[in-house]
This record gives structure tokens, C-alpha cells and sequence, in this order.
């Protein structure tokens, strides 16, 4: 046992909703309708208050399409009404099938989210042009890190050991591909230290965390600021003297895939990114077909879930963690190298920016699953795009609220307010064996 | 798995709470208070035998061991000497004293006594930006070791700061009052605003059972753009006609005064903190809601079940730490840097504040101890920075170094092989 006196969640471990306060029964059927309700009269409060006239311009093409497609100019102010109204009519669904016991199904939060979407741009780029490819392409290029480290936490936190590290993964991932890629001048190379960078720092918290039974959430912690400090003085004794040899990396270009990316509207958003978004891919694909389809996936579930049991029937249940989070920690190494390698060429000072936290907050809103946890990660990637964009263009939305959006969503989230997370049973808890 | 670390039969029957602290058993609310004294000398003297001491001991080495390695690591003289090791291996091995000592030397005099210097007041002078350091890094180390008590992992200390900091900022420039109005005004606005942000943490758990790990640390970035949304308001914090996100200076009537004179830097914030101290060790050991947020953090479960109302008393806490956070961002605002608040007036103490409280055991007496020791490795550090020229970001590392071999006691006694340590 640790001589930590003070045990932080001793009931649940990890980060699993407190059982010994009862929770207020939320009555789940009715979030829905009323959060679509309280969206629409937020868009059609905006439109009253300050209304634009003027045309705006959704630019679907991007420069080299093989397939033009044209420009889409609608009338800015009736664009927004027609929106509100479609909401509402959503909103309406909404509400019949709660009256009538109802499922809702998944088209109607998707369906708002786009008509709203929609309303909103049309207000607030009024007289403007919004670049629809650079929107959702540029949310994809920053949702990178925040999907790696996603990944890298569901990961983790199946297999029963929470990872606050995150942040310490994805900044000693950028850290060891800067200098790697310098050294060797090769990008590749640089991708391939930055993996066995995070699996470095994941190695670490298993020592702690799963031999030494320290608690998890404590290891991430101070993981982070070692690292943080790691780092820094790195750069400034070892990088900042020796740039040009050791922190001048190449970047990595974008590279089109060539017939998926000449599709129209979906091929320059998507296929002609940078190649770690190709990795990304199949990443995602590896994880999500990984934990519901093969043994080894069903393993490290059942480790995360219920380890006596696991260790009942003969599976090793800290050696399923330790490899579980050496492999997370190298997803979520590699998401580091987006930082020094694509981003920007070259690391810098503590350049991860929080970006593990968010991550952590996708894991979260993602409810421990990798497609939605990926899903989250991209929505938060969108949200900080639509900021850039948003103030490039003048919007009226402070852009420090956009960026607040994020945090505000992912505490939504715990609270209970966006459906209900639960995390695996097992969480954070230390396995002994008997 | 080595034995020592099975589970005690408590828990082997009911799986559902697998608490086992090793607290001492002075610390359990049911300890008769005839019998206190003598079972704390008894469980003192358990725990120096049984070698926890030592492990602490030991592991403070060890992280200065590390850090002394990365100092010789980066040194010119040691790699122009280790070129010809082994021809001439004294060469290598003066070179590594001469860098390891000059470092930590340098570490002395900017933290606590600079021989160096002729006159006392200066050569006492470090011992002063010592204690400034240690000020705030105590009362966030409160704040966090409070929280920690209930079991609660208060990770928002960044947001709380720099809300409270915000705050305060705000009444200290925009407000013209007598300073023995407008200072406890702005001091207590902060500490409010800091209560405000770390009660939201706690309030959420109480009602929706939402985690305060990430409740604080989502606050954490709320919390920054808040204030950097503020400090784009003229009528907020923006200084009217600059574009950089910093504040006005404070009014003199709102800050903090010097307690040793114009001369030194150290101002009244580290009274506020030992006063802290004072108050903190007062509420958790004599006050009944200190026997609630004890008795919530051993086991919420029995603690609801002897008719303590668990929500409540997590919201209580999370407000009283999140207060000495804020008064942490106060300390800074208006007594360290009253220049004007900027969005790094937390500078990194948020985050400090955890590994202060992990060092200190939750006890305010030994958070007292640790926000010294850490304070001292600050303003060493930056002596170390500017005559070495090491950067103070060693001190981070061996900082969390601490923390962590401080945590695993097993890896400490298997590192220096010692007896691991015996079942109670």
C-alpha cells in the first residue's frame, strides 16, 4: 500500500461517479428534447437580437478539385429562419416520441446538429464565404493529437488503469520525435521514437500504478509535471544550444492519396492529409475491430471489468495491463508527434498545450468506447477550428468561449446531463493477486 | 505480488470497499481520546522502526541522486573529460564533483544563505525569497491536502487560482477605498471566487455523483478563458489601450505590505499562509466538520450510515480548498507580482500545490514542511539558473521525483534492498 494517507476515490477507484452520494434520479428520455428545445430558442435568440443582412457564401471546392463543385450562396438572414425551423420540427419529433415511450434515434441529434450548424454560419459569416473544406479539414489536422490520445486512454482505462498521463504521453512523444527526426533526417524515424516514447512513460505508470499499487490518478499527475519538467530542461540545456542538429526536423508534407482524394467534398477534407492522419485510420480501425472482435480484446475487457474473475479463468490480469497500456502509451506517443512533426517543425516549451486533457475528456464524452471516443475527439477538434475560422471572418462569439466549449461539454458530460457515462467497474483499481 | 500488500481480511469479505488505508491509527475518528497520546507515540515510534522514515529519507536521496546525474549529464567539463575516462578517470570524476556541487551550492546560497556576500541582510536575504516562495505553495498545498482528507483529488488548483486572482485583481484596481478596507476586500473577493469555482466541483459530485478529477481539471481551462475573456473587457481587467492581455497595476492601498521592509521581497501573503496553517490544522483536528470531512474520506459509505451528510460536507470541502487556492492566487496578485494579473499569475503553483500536499501526508504541519523545502528548491533554482546556468526546470523534476518514490515505499526498499517491510 502506498503511504499516500489520503486514498483520493477509495470507493470505486478510478474515476467512476460516486456511489455513496445518491445521484438525482435524471430522467434520461427527457434530456433530449429539452436540450434540442433550449438550442433552438438559443438560435433563434441570437437571430432576434442582431440580424445580418447580406448573402453567405458556402464554398464546397477546394482549389484542385478534379470535380468543381460550385459555390452555394443562399440569403443569410431567411438561411438561419428556415434552420430554426427545421429544428424545431426536430424538436418536435423529439418530444412525440418521448410522449409516446419512444426510442430516439440517433439521426435526430445528427440531423440538428447539422441544421444548426448550418443556421448558425449562415448568421454568423454573413456577407462572408465559409470554406467548408477548411473547416472540416483543419478540424480533422487538429483533431490528430486529441484522437491518438483518445485512443490511447480508452485503452488504458478498458483494461483497468486510468491514464492521466496522457499529456506527459503525447509531450515526451513530441519531444523524442523532434529530436529523432533531426538526428536520423528521417520524419519516420521520428514517428516510431515517438511511440516508444509514450510506451516509455505508459511503462512508468505501470510500475507504479500496477506492481506498486500507487494510485493511478497520483502516478498521471506527477507523471505529467516529470515530464513537463523532463522536457523543459532538455530543451534548454540539450535543444536550444545543438537546433540545428537536433531540434530542426523535417515535416512531415501531406501526401493526397491519389483517386480517393479527388472525390469531391470528402477527398480534400480527408485523403489529402498528412501521412499520420492515414496512420490514424487504421489505428482507429485496429482498436475499435481489436477490443470487440478478438480474443485479445475481449481479454483485456474482461481485465478492466471484472479482474477476479479474469484471473479465475487464466488470463494474467497485470500482464494483460501492462501490455495493454504500453501499446496505449505508443498510440498516444505517436499522437505527439503531430506537434513537432506536423504542426510545426521542431518542439518547443510545453507545445502539448493541454491537449492530453481534452483527450481525457474524449475518452470520456466517448463513453470508453473507441469510435465515439474518436467521434468526441473530432467534435473537439471542430470546435477549436470553427474558433479560428469564426475569428478570422469577425464573428460576434467571443473566441475564448468557443474555446471554452470543449471543457463545458465534457463536464455536461459527467454530470450526467448528456446521457450517462459509466466507466469499466474495474478503473483504477489495483489488481492483487491472492 | 509480494505479501505484504494483501488485502486485510475487512476487506476480503466485503469487496465492495477496498479502503485500506494505512493510516495511522491516531487519524481514526474512534481512537478514545484517553488513549490518544500513548497510541501516537506508539504508532511514531511503529513507523520509524518499520522504516517508513527511512523510505522517505531514502527517496528524497534518490530524486537528488537523479537530478544530480542529469546535472553531470549536461556538463561541458564532465564530457570533455569523459573523452579520456580512462586514461585519466580522477579528471572525469573532479569534473562531475565540480558540477554537482557548484549546482546544489548554488541552490544553497539562493535559498538560504549566500556566503558570498558581506553584509547579514543580504546573506540571509535568500532565506527571505525562500519563504516568499513557500507562502503560496503552502496554502495551494492546503488546499489540495484538505480535499485529499475527504478523498476528494482536487486537481482544479490552476483554475481556482487564477479565477481568485482574477478577482481580486479586479477589486484591487478598479475599486478606490482606504487600504484597511480595500485590502480585506480584495483578499476575501478572491478567496470567494476561489470557494466558488472549487465548491462547483464539489456541488457537482454531490448532486450527480460527477468525478472531481475531471470536473477540476475541465474548471482548470474554463477557468483560463474566463479570465483571458476578462482581460479583453475594459470593464473587467484590459488595461485601456494596450493589446496584451495583462491587467493595470494594482492600487497601493490593495496590496500586500512587506513584513521585513522595503529590502526584501517578502510580503504579508506568508503570514496569510501561516495563519493557514494554523486554521486548517484547528478544522481538521478540533472542529466538528473536520471529524465529517475525515470520516467522509475513510469511508463515505459508514460516514453516511452514522448520519453525516456526505454531499454536503464534499461541497463544504471543495469550497474551503478551493478558498486557500484562491487566497494562493491572491498572495500572488497582490502581494508577488502586483504589476497586474496576467493569465501565468498561477505560475505553475496550482500544480505544485499537489505534490506539496502528497509530500506533506494531508497533515497541515507537514504541508507546512514540504511548501518550505519546495520553496527553498524555487528560489534555489533560479540561482541556479542565472550563476550555473542549469535550468530551473531540474527542480520539477526532482520535485515529482519525491512524490513519486515517495509513494511506492516497495520500489525505495527494493532499489537500496532493503528488508521489505514487515505485516502489521
Amino acid at each position: 500500500m502506498s503511504t499516500v494517507t489520503a486514498q483520493p476515490t477509495p470507493d470505486s477507484g478510478g474515476l467512476a461517479p460516486d456511489t455513496a452520494v445518491t445521484p438525482t434520479r435524471g430522467a434520461g428520455a427527457r434530456k433530449l428534447p429539452i436540450a434540442l428545445g433550449v438550442l433552438t430558442a438559443l438560435l433563434a435568440g441570437i437571430l432576434l437580437r442582431s440580424s445580418h443582412a447580406g448573402d453567405t457564401t458556402f464554398q464546397l471546392a477546394a482549389e484542385s478539385d478534379f470535380v468543381t463543385l460550385p459555390d452555394i450562396v443562399v440569403p443569410s438572414g431567411p438561411t438561419a429562419w428556415v434552420m430554426v425551423v427545421i429544428c424545431l420540427a426536430l424538436t418536435a419529433e423529439a418530444v412525440r416520441r418521448m410522449l409516446a415511450h419512444l426510442r430516439q434515434p440517433g439521426w435526430i441529434p445528427i440531423a440538428f446538429a447539422i441544421a444548426w450548424m448550418t443556421g448558425f454560419l449562415s448568421w454568423a459569416a454573413a456577407d462572408g464565404r465559409i470554406r467548408l473544406v477548411s473547416l472540416l479539414g483543419g478540424a480533422v489536422a487538429l483533431a490528430i493529437p486529441l484522437v491518438f490520445g483518445a485512443l490511447g486512454g480508452v485503452l488504458g482505462e478498458r483494461a483497468g488503469v486510468v491514464n492521466i498521463a496522457i499529456e506527459g504521453q503525447l509531450l515526451l512523444g513530441a519531444f523524442a520525435a523532434a529530436i529523432t527526426a533531426s538526428s536520423t533526417g528521417s520524419p519516420w524515424a521520428g514517428l516510431v521514437a515517438a511511440a516508444v516514447a509514450g510506451a516509455l512513460v505508459a511503462l512508468i505508470l505501470g510500475l507504479f500504478a500496477i506492481t506498486y499499487f500507487v494510485d493511478q490518478v497520483i502516478v498521471g499527475v506527477v507523471l505529467n509535471v516529470l515530464v513537463v519538467g523532463l522536457t523543459n530542461f532538455m530543451f534548454r540545456q540539450v535543444l536550444t544550444p545543438n537546433a540545428e542538429t537536433l531540434n530542426s526536423p523535417e515535416r512531415l508534407r501531406a501526401f493526397p492519396i491519389p483517386i480517393l482524394g479527388d472525390i469531391p467534398l470528402i477527398g480534400p477534407i480527408l485523403f489529402r492529409q498528412t501521412p499520420l492522419v492515414y496512420v490514424l485510420y487504421a489505428v482507429v480501425a485496429l482498436v475499435a475491430y481489436a477490443l470487440y472482435r478478438t480474443r485479445w480484446g475481449l481479454r483485456v475487457r474482461a481485465v478492466g471489468e471484472h479482474p477476479k474473475a479474469a484471473d479465475t479463468v487464466g488470463i494474467k490480469v497485470n500482464r494483460t495491463r501492462y501490455r495493454t497500456i504500453l501499446l496505449a502509451g505508443a498510440i498516444a506517443g505517436l499522437g505527439g508527434a503531430y506537434f513537432s512533426l506536423v504542426s510545426v517543425a521542431g518542439f518547443n516549451r510545453e507545445m502539448t498545450g493541454g491537449a492530453g486533457y481534452i483527450a481525457l475528456a474524449a475518452v470520456i464524452f466517448g463513453k470508453w468506447d473507441p469510435i465515439r471516443a474518436t467521434l468526441a475527439a473530432l467534435l473537439f477538434g471542430f470546435a477549436t477550428n470553427l474558433q479560428g475560422v469564426l475569428s478570422a471572418i469577425g464573428s460576434p462569439v467571443p473566441s475564448q468561449f468557443m474555446l471554452m466549449l470543449p471543457y463545458l461539454v465534457t463536464i455536461f458530460a459527467v454530470a450526467g446531463l448528456v446521457g450517462r457515462s459509466r466507466p469499466p467497474a474495474a478503473d483504477g483499481v489495483p489488481y492483487r493477486q491472492q | 505480488m509480494s505479501d505484504k500488500d494483501q488485502p486485510t481480511p475487512e476487506s476480503e469479505k466485503n469487496p465492495d470497499s477496498p479502503v485500506v488505508t494505512d493510516e495511522p491509527a491516531t487519524d481514526a475518528p474512534e481512537v478514545d481520546p484517553h488513549d490518544a497520546r500513548g497510541e501516537r507515540s506508539r504508532s511514531l515510534l511503529r513507523e520509524i522502526t518499520s522504516g517508513d522514515a527511512l523510505a522517505g529519507v531514502l527517496a528524497v536521496f534518490l530524486a537528488i541522486f537523479v537530478g544530480s546525474v542529469m546535472i553531470a549529464a549536461i556538463d561541458e567539463g564532465v564530457h570533455e573529460t569523459a573523452g579520456y575516462l580512462t586514461a585519466r578517470p580522477s579528471d572525469f570524476f573532479a569534473a562531475v564533483w565540480e558540477a554537482i556541487s557548484g549546482a546544489y551550492s548554488a541552490m544553497f546560497r539562493g535559498a538560504v544563505f549566500n556566503y558570498n556576500l558581506t553584509e547579514p541582510a543580504q546573506q540571509w536575504r535568500p532565506l527571505t525569497e525562500t519563504l516568499k516562495f513557500a507562502g503560496p505553495l503552502i496554502l495551494g498545498g492546503l488546499g489540495v491536502g484538505l480535499a485529499f482528507r475527504a478523498s476528494l483529488f482536487n486537481i482544479g488548483g490552476r483554475g481556482q487560482m487564477l479565477v481568485a486572482g482574477g478577482a481580486a485583481g479586479w477589486v484591487g484596481f478598479q475599486l478606490d477605498l482606504p487600504l484597511v478596507v480595500h485590502l480585506p476586500l480584495a483578499v476575501l473577493v478572491g478567496m470567494a471566487a476561489g470557494a466558488l469555482w472549487g465548491g462547483l466541483a464539489g456541488l457537482l459530485k454531490a448532486r450527480t455523483g460527477a468525478h472531481e478529477v475531471i470536473v477540476t481539471i475541465m474548471l482548470n481551462y474554463v477557468g483560463y478563458y474566463l479570465l483571458f475573456w476578462a482581460l479583453t473587457k475594459e470593464w473587467l481587467l484590459k488595461t485601456p489601450g494596450s493589446v496584451n492581455p495583462k491587467s493595470p497595476p494594482m492600487k497601493d492601498s490593495a496590496v500586500l505590505p512587506d513584513v521585513l521592509g522595503e529590502q526584501f521581497n517578502l510580503h504579508f501573503g506568508f503570514v496569510l499562509a501561516l495563519i493557514a496553517v494554523g486554521v486548517a490544522w484547528w478544522l481538521l483536528n478540533r472542529s466538528t466538520l473536520g471529524y465529517r470531512i475525515r470520516a467522509v474520506g475513510q469511508n463515505p459509505h459508514a460516514a453516511r450510515a452514522s448520519g453525516i451528510n456526505v454531499g454536503r460536507t464534499y461541497t463544504v470541502v471543495m469550497m474551503i480548498a478551493g478558498s486557500l487556492l484562491g487566497l494562493a492566487g491572491v498572495n500572488q496578485v497582490l502581494g508577488t507580482v502586483p504589476s497586474g494579473v496576467s493569465l501565468d499569475l498561477d505560475a505553475g503553483i496550482g500544480f505544485d500545490a499537489i505534490t506539496v500536499a502528497l509530500l506533506g501526508r494531508s497533515r497541515p504541519l507537514g504541508i507546512l514542511a514540504a511548501g518550505l523545502l519546495f520553496g527553498a528548491f524555487k528560489a534555489g533554482g533560479f540561482t541556479m539558473q542565472a550563476s550555473e546556468n542549469i535550468s530551473v526546470d531540474l527542480v520539477l523534476v526532482v520535485q515529482s521525483l519525491i512524490v513519486l518514490f515517495l509513494a511506492a515505499p516497495p520500489l525505495v526498499r527494493a532499489i537500496f534492498r532493503l528488508p521489505a517491510q514487515e505485516a502489521k
